[in-house]
């Protein structure tokens, strides 16, 4: 193995590290309300597997094997799994961050 | 099916699921398009990464390219926007709308929504400039 096989990881990293400052520095409660974010992100986790073991075994895309630790689960790359949580949970960051800072109601408040 | 196929049955489902089966309707609000644009523009940098890189490949039979690129494809042209399959734009969209439409779906049903008026005032006061 070599440090280019951690290509993609170091990409999912940089999302995590790019988003999670959002927690302490704007307010965005996110970490802090785990079974809300689980139960938000698992729906949408499996539906991206399912489209990405189709994806992969249809050969829509695949993945350079020199950027990728080759560490998979049946087909599909561990990174890829990551991937699926990493960028929903950025996205509700992104969305949480932007209402702290704007006071905007959506309707879950209390 | 291709990945356009897949990638705008997405789209549909993920608009269908925040009006009409959550009746979240973030779609409505400011907040979901400001945010978006922000996901946006960093899926542009992170995704520019995977595919400018080649770390992810795709097969252009399956897309709106003509071409297969082993190596950086092109910035922009056949098929693709900042290296990346445009199709990846319905992909994001999709997994990001239905994501915050499911987070804001559970938080109305009462679970863990502590309000963001606990946000300290100092934190609020620091970020004042962006309201």
């Amino acid at each position: 193995m070599q440090l280019t096989n951690f290509a993609y990881l170091g990409v999912l990293s940089f999302i995590l590290l790019g988003t999670i400052w959002l927690e302490f520095m704007v307010g965005a409660r996110v970490l802090r309300k785990p079974l809300r974010l689980v139960m938000a992100i698992t729906p949408v986790f499996l539906g991206l597997v399912v489209w990405d073991i189709y994806a992969i075994s249809q050969g829509h895309w695949w993945f350079n094997e020199k950027y990728v630790t080759g560490w998979q689960i049946g087909i599909v790359p561990i990174e890829e799994l990551l991937f699926f949580i990493v960028v929903p949970l950025a996205a509700i960051y992104s969305f949480e961050a932007v209402r702290a800072v704007k006071q905007w109601q959506v309707g879950d408040e209390l | 099916m291709s990945y356009t196929q897949i990638g705008i049955l997405a789209v549909l489902f993920a608009v269908f699921l925040d009006l009409f089966i959550l009746k979240t309707r973030i779609l409505r609000k400011p907040v979901w398009w400001i945010s978006y644009l922000i996901v946006v523009f960093f899926q542009f940098i992170t995704n520019g990464t995977l595919t400018g890189f080649a770390i992810v490949q795709y097969d252009p039979k399956f897309n709106l390219g003509e071409n297969f690129y082993s190596n950086t494809p092109p910035l922009i042209g056949d098929g693709r926007l900042f290296f990346a399959p445009v199709e990846d734009l319905l992909f994001g969209f999709s997994m990001c709308l239905s994501a915050i439409g499911l987070w804001v779906y559970f938080g109305r049903k009462g679970i863990q929504n502590l309000p963001i008026s606990n946000t300290s005032q100092k934190m609020r006061e620091r970020f004042k400039f962006l309201r």
